[in-house]
């Protein structure tokens, strides 16, 4: 995007411009590590080498920059580190990807308001895949039931328990639309969530200072943040992670939709268009004049919500 | 300089001393020497700070989840205690304007304590911010050249320069402005009048600014109005004056200072004018809010009346507006107005309705009803109210030390002396 300004910026990318400080830095970062590691284990002969790497990799970790602005190589060693980081702390393995976004690639979705049902099937797919936290319940989708007559969100309500589909009712479903126009990614103090070139509005986890602006900023409800310390049972997690998507968060950080970016990048559909029981979910390459996506656009009449604010959703519904 | 001073007729160990060196440690002594009662006050506000500190330490172990705030209100007491606090701060010039540029001596006297004033309120304020954090010790990527500054796009970017800048101007003046007295020297007014007209021109940007964070988010249209920047600065600028008219008063009565009935007398005329615009503002937002009733006026309705039987604040705002209201009606009668006792009485129903309306019916209103319409009410936890509490001491603690130090140089009575 325009707005963005490459400064080359981080602690770790600074450094980086002049070698020779940098492997001062990190020569006394290791030395550091060594130290305490030294002490640790003078104090219980016992403690494992994997602690001490662990702490090596925390500290690394703690002065990493922002991902946008990396090298090929720094995203690898980054991602590396959070491999390692979870095999030590679960002996369990993940797989964190950095797909890039493709040239041609501008991702766009609609959603057809005649067939949703309210089955609720996106939500927990979408749960499970993203690597959700457990404990506050967090979810990415709302689905909204309409009174028919009407279709105000004030009057409608998007925590309901009973049989689906309610008689006198029809089901909206609301999440990130990952704006053309975010007014999220703008208020961004450190510039830790932004607009990749396919359309994905993304954010680094580890760069992300937990202002929760974007929230503030957000007209569609679209972002979660991390109140407490998430929790995914270890059987539960999804291994097949990407950097910018469902890899594991922490307290403290926003997190959002991301289209399934882990999944949409390697041209799979994201998990709630998978699992939508009643087709009403359709994703797309906006640039594809073959999608079904832009079908959808050219036959039917489209609307998106809150168009008179500017951002220009990628999320379009429609009727049957 | 050390340099200039002669050699042989100053002991060796005095030689060494730098007069600025002098300066620090005689303000130290200053503020670590007093009557019980003075002991006992500084006790007390540690106490608090403590307190303070145990909550906010209960906060980063657990994170924000102890606090009230959830993603429908994202923004709570922290935020709402911030904004009041810029206001605070920027009603510093309130003091320094007429002194410096108009030469109204009745105000020299008090000018150092309005410039206190501002340095403790900033200092609240930036810690508010940074007790709102997910993460603090990721503080460091909003550094600029460091981190990435995400300026000029990001307010927050902005409000993080004009916050910083404001307090290092309010500690620069007074510090070259007292140091000047200390060494018995005049200070020179080409050195501290571009500065002091400076920092004026920076206090009407740091609360416009502040403003600006939130009336530039569309999603929320409780707080997308022009009136807002505004708003903040008649408030400010209305409980700025009635708290330094309480500050003075109890100053005039703990310490030596000559505070002028004067000044006393200016700041509640001010105060009065302040309070009455902030009405006119009130009277025009429940005018645009509910002539017409539309989907941008429900956070309104809700701060207000209440919406679906979710009431939370409508008391609260409702105390508030009577407070200003009947405050302002004091003030508004000269004969009242200059009587001690009740000006003193509107004065603080003033500085509380303020801070009622600016610590539950700014921010929170933002967030209520949230994007799709879904009522989910906020209230502060202990947590929340502890950390405020804890806050709040350490900036009445900074705001005592720094007039403690302040009053003796000021009144002549601390000055340099070669031992």
């Amino acid at each position: 995007m325009s707005e963005f300004n490459p400064n080359p910026s981080g602690l770790h990318q600074i450094l980086n411009r002049q070698v020779d400080r940098r492997t001062a830095v990190a020569t006394a970062a290791g030395a550091l590590v060594a130290g305490l590691g030294l002490l640790q284990t003078a104090c219980s002969p016992l403690a494992a080498a994997e602690s001490k790497e662990k702490a090596q990799l925390n500290w690394e970790a703690f002065f990493q920059g922002n991902y946008r602005l990396m090298t090929h190589k720094e995203k690898d060693e980054t991602v590396h580190r959070l491999e390692r980081l979870h095999a030590l702390n679960t002996g369990n393995q993940v797989r964190i990807g950095t797909t890039a976004a493709k040239e041609g690639v501008l991702y766009g979705y609609a959603f057809n308001i005649s067939k949703c049902r309210g089955y609720m099937d996106c939500v927990k797919a979408c749960i499970a895949e993203n690597n959700q936290d457990r404990k506050s319940d967090m979810r990415y989708i709302r689905i909204h039931e309409h009174n028919k007559g009407q279709m105000s969100f004030e009057a409608a309500e998007d925590s309901f328990y009973h049989e689906v589909p309610a008689a006198g009712h029809f089901y909206m479903g609301t999440q990130c639309f990952h704006c053309q126009n975010p007014p999220c990614t703008q208020v961004c103090p450190t510039q830790a969530t932004w607009l990749e070139p396919d359309g994905l509005v993304v954010v680094d986890y580890n760069w992300c200072i937990g202002c929760r602006y974007c929230i503030a900023a957000c007209p569609y409800d679209a972002r979660r943040f991390n109140w407490g310390d998430p929790q995914v049972p270890e059987e539960e997690v999804n291994p097949n992670q990407h950097y910018l998507g469902n890899r594991l968060r922490r307290k403290g950080v926003v997190e959002k939709c991301t289209f399934c970016i882990q999944r949409s990048r390697d041209g799979k559909n994201p998990a709630c268009v998978e699992a939508c029981p009643t087709g009403s979910r359709t994703f797309g390459n906006l640039l594809d004049p073959d999608s079904d996506l832009r079908w959808i656009l050219k036959n039917k009449k489209v609307f998106r919500l809150k168009e008179d604010l500017g951002t220009e959703p990628k999320f379009w519904y429609y009727m049957d | 300089m050390s340099a200039t001073l002669n050699p042989i007729t100053i002991p060796a160990e005095e030689r060494l001393r730098h007069p600025l060196v002098q300066f620090f440690l005689d303000g130290l002594r200053e503020v670590t020497t007093g009557s019980p009662k003075y002991h006992i006050w500084m006790a007390s506000l540690t106490l608090l700070m403590c307190l303070g500190a145990y909550a906010y330490s209960i906060q980063l172990r657990e994170g924000l989840t102890v606090t009230g705030m959830h993603d429908h209100v994202s923004w709570g007491f922290y935020i709402s205690n911030f904004t009041f606090l810029v206001g605070m701060a920027a009603a510093a010039v309130i003091l320094v304007m007429p002194t410096y540029v108009l030469k109204d001596h009745d105000f020299k006297k008090a000018v150092l304590v309005g410039e206190a004033l501002a340095v403790a309120a900033l200092i609240m304020a930036l810690s508010f911010v940074v007790a709102d954090m997910g993460g603090p010790d990721r503080l460091w990527h909003v550094i600029p050249m460091i981190g990435v500054f995400n300026w000029p796009a990001s307010m927050l970017t902005w409000d993080i320069l004009v916050l910083n800048g404001y307090l290092v101007l309010n500690l620069l003046i007074p510090f070259y402005l007292l140091y000047s007295r200390y060494m018995g020297r005049e200070p020179d007014k080409r050195i501290y009048v571009p500065a002091v007209l400076l920092s004026i021109l920076w206090a009407v940007s740091v609360h416009l600014v502040t403003a600006f964070l939130y009336a530039g988010l569309p999603a929320r249209p409780f707080w997308n109005s022009a009136l807002l920047g505004p708003r903040f600065l008649a408030t400010a600028f209305t409980a700025g004056p009635a708290m330094m008219i309480l500050v003075l008063r109890q100053l005039r009565k703990h310490t030596d200072i000559d505070v002028a009935q004067a000044t006393i007398d200016k700041l509640a005329t001010v105060t009065t004018v302040g309070a009455q615009i902030c009405l006119i503002m009130l009277a025009s937002e429940l005018f645009v809010e509910f002539y017409r009733d539309t989907h941008h006026g429900l956070g309104a309705r809700y701060l207000f009346f209440g919406l679906d039987g979710h009431t939370r604040l409508v008391p609260w705002i409702w105390t508030s507006i009577a407070m200003s209201v009947t405050a302002t009606a004091i003030l508004s009668v000269h004969p009242l107005r200059q009587t001690d006792r009740w000006l003193k009485f509107a004065c603080t129903l003033l500085f509380l309705g303020i801070l009622i309306e600016k610590g539950l019916g700014t921010i929170i209103p933002g967030f209520i009803p949230e994007p799709w319409g879904r009522i989910d009410e906020y209230a502060p936890t202990w947590v929340e109210l502890c950390v405020t509490l804890g806050i709040w001491a350490m900036g009445t603690f900074v705001f005592t030390i720094l007039t403690k130090a302040a009053i003796p140089v000021e009144l002549g009575n601390l000055k340099y002396r070669r031992r």
